[in-house]
């Protein structure tokens, strides 16, 4: 059994987290997630990762043997198809109008192989 | 007239339709009221004066005609998460502040067939990550009832413009409950359809599993003029069901007489505040005079909602907000070395502090070696709330309790801690995990703020939830309360 209790008495837990996330291991998590983030940044994820995480361990809790994962609410639906015809029509021109830039109809980056 | 914003929008498509003012005239009323009120709550991103003005005359001229659908002439807002054609669509974010919409989302296009006029687009959390609209990017909305309190979130430009009666409607998006809890803290009637009854087709995603188009208005009968307009199937949203859309507004009436109300016992627990438990309790003691049956039921894993969803949520939004790279649209770092550095810089610069929080958080679940411990965890967890809920709608009509903990909090209160600020929508969260639909109704004011009564039920009975709605709002008249300085 849990209760809300026990979740709010989180709020209160002004302990430090069990296992705090280190500098290294947020820098690496913003790398994957290609995110830039200041030096000064890095602690603030430090601490509040940590926490959540520690937040979420509460599901360690809960007995799922047997339970399969729900990745959709409303279960049994199927996928639904269309049929293969061509539906859209080109609009490169008007898309292309929020691009940062473009040239010759292309999204131009900066040079990638040298 | 003068007093037009104290109207229902019922009543406000009925008069345009018997021609007794024009939708020019009430446009423009609404749009020198959103003036009048944009520095006091912040709650629009972007007014669409011209356009309105334009489309209102164009609405008189087919009233004229005797043409028109049901919402012809009524002015609206839109979130700003809803793409709207050729108008600027920022999701409350930097990243998106130039990004001027190539398309109409489908619930923008639907309202606009049934004649709706589009006024603005409202404030919001950035990416709708957040509980009291702080997050944007174009600074806080503050609340009407107390400008010094948040107006809840994520959807609190639209709650805050509705409950100032700036529009009679304003569509909103509920991930976590986005739409109650903002409808709770504003004293306005918010609704959250079942996962699917309502097209996300250019809704900009957050978490796709949960997120759900909605709307806030004054009444329950609004909103069910608004949901008939909204859902429907369609074929650009892979999820969207296709089940008929019933009348809303004509099962408004039904007697609510033998109504099987379930308490959720989990929801009445030590993080309720007092004074928001009396108003809740005296809500569904009316709900018993009115001929409902009150049980109570156990929804043992339903705690574990939050967890669950700071799991599956931000998993989500790592996956979904990778599509804002620099490149094809949205920001763009200035002088880029290489391309990482392209990508990350303009991340990092286009995105606020909490989205970011969120991405890391998901990277993080998702990542090679903790997948399993985090996000399947979570996932099963999900599975077992939700069959906690199909074994209460087998003895009950529909579930109560309240919407929100506590009722509006100060703006700045929770923002160091975001954990504080997640169990804001403990109540909230379990209908989105299991795709349910529900409501948040105005139930009654704690040291004149408003407090929300929260009513779910079963897949597809919104016509259900809003007739039990509509019912309390017959006999109260709480969701008539409009806050000083607005009436």
């Amino acid at each position: 059994m849990y209760d809300f209790a026990l979740v709010f008495s989180l709020r209160h837990a002004r302990r430090e987290p069990p296992m705090a996330l280190t500098r290294e291991q947020i820098a690496s998590i913003a790398a994957l997630a290609r995110l830039d983030l200041s030096s000064s940044e890095i602690p603030v994820y430090q601490d509040s990762l940590s926490r959540i995480l520690d937040f979420v361990g509460a599901l360690d809790r809960a007995h799922t043997t047997g339970v399969a994962p729900m990745s959709h609410p409303l279960p049994g639906l199927s996928q639904r198809l269309r049929p293969d015809v061509v539906t859209e029509q080109d609009r490169h021109e008007l898309y292309q109008a929020n691009a940062p830039q473009v040239a010759a109809g292309l999204y131009l980056v900066p040079k990638v192989i040298e | 007239m003068s007093d037009w914003h104290t109207s229902t929008l019922t009543q406000l498509a009925a008069g345009l339709r018997a021609r007794k003012f024009s939708s020019v005239e009430l446009v423009r009323a609404y749009l020198d009221r959103i003036d009048a009120s944009q520095a006091a709550l912040n709650a629009f991103i972007s007014v669409t004066r011209e356009q309105a003005l334009a489309d209102a005359a164009a609405a008189d001229r087919a009233l004229a005609a005797g043409a028109g659908g049901a919402l012809t002439g009524v002015p609206i807002a839109h979130k700003d998460i809803f793409c709207t054609q050729g108008v600027r669509t920022t999701c409350g974010s930097r990243m998106l502040d130039n990004f001027v919409s190539p398309y109409d989302a489908t619930v923008v296009a639907k309202l606009k067939g049934a004649g709706a006029i589009m006024l603005g687009k409202t404030n919001m959390d950035e990416f709708a990550m957040g509980s009291s609209s702080e997050t944007s990017f174009y600074g806080p909305v503050r609340n009407p009832w107390n400008p010094q309190l948040v107006p809840g979130g994520s959807s609190g430009g639209s709650a805050a413009a509705v409950a100032a009666r700036l529009v009679p409607a304003a569509t909103a998006t509920d991930t976590g409950g986005s739409i109650r809890q903002p409808a709770a803290l504003c004293g306005i009637t918010g609704l959250k359809p079942t996962y699917g009854r309502v097209s996300r087709y250019g809704m900009i995603a957050f978490a796709s599993s949960l997120d759900q188009g909605g709307v806030l208005t004054p009444s329950a009968a609004d909103a069910a003029l608004m949901l008939r307009e909204m859902a429907g199937f369609d074929a650009n949203d892979s999820t969207s069901v296709d089940t008929p859309v019933p009348d809303y507004v004509a099962a408004l009436e039904q007697p609510l007489a033998g109504l099987k109300v379930g308490l959720l016992r989990e929801f009445f627990d030590k993080g309720l505040d007092a004074h928001n438990e009396q108003r809740v309790r005296e809500a569904l003691k009316l709900y018993q005079q009115l001929g409902a049956r009150l049980t109570e039921v156990s929804l043992p894993n339903l705690p574990l909602s939050v967890p669950v969803y700071y799991v599956v949520a931000p998993a989500e939004c790592s996956s979904n907000l990778a599509r804002f790279d620099g490149v094809r649209f949205g920001y763009r770092c200035e002088n880029p070395r290489d391309l990482t550095d392209l990508y990350r810089r303009s991340r990092g610069e286009g995105f606020g502090a909490e989205v970011k929080r969120r991405i890391m958080t998901g990277t993080y679940v998702l990542s090679a070696g903790y997948y399993d411990a985090y996000y399947l965890k979570a996932q099963r967890v999900r599975q077992l709330i939700n069959a906690d809920f199909t074994r209460a709608f087998g003895s009950v009509d529909v579930l109560m309790g309240p919407t929100t903990p506590t009722p509006a909090f100060a703006i700045g209160a929770k923002t160091s801690d975001p954990i504080t600020m997640y169990l804001n929508d403990i109540y909230t969260i379990g209908a989105n995990l299991a795709g349910l639909p529900a409501v948040s109704i105005p139930c009654g004011f704690v040291q004149e703020l408003p407090v929300g009564l929260q009513i779910v039920g079963p897949h597809f009975s919104e016509a259900r939830v809003l007739n039990a709605a509509h019912a309390f709002q017959r006999a109260t008249d709480w969701h008539t309360r409009v806050p000083q300085g607005y009436a």
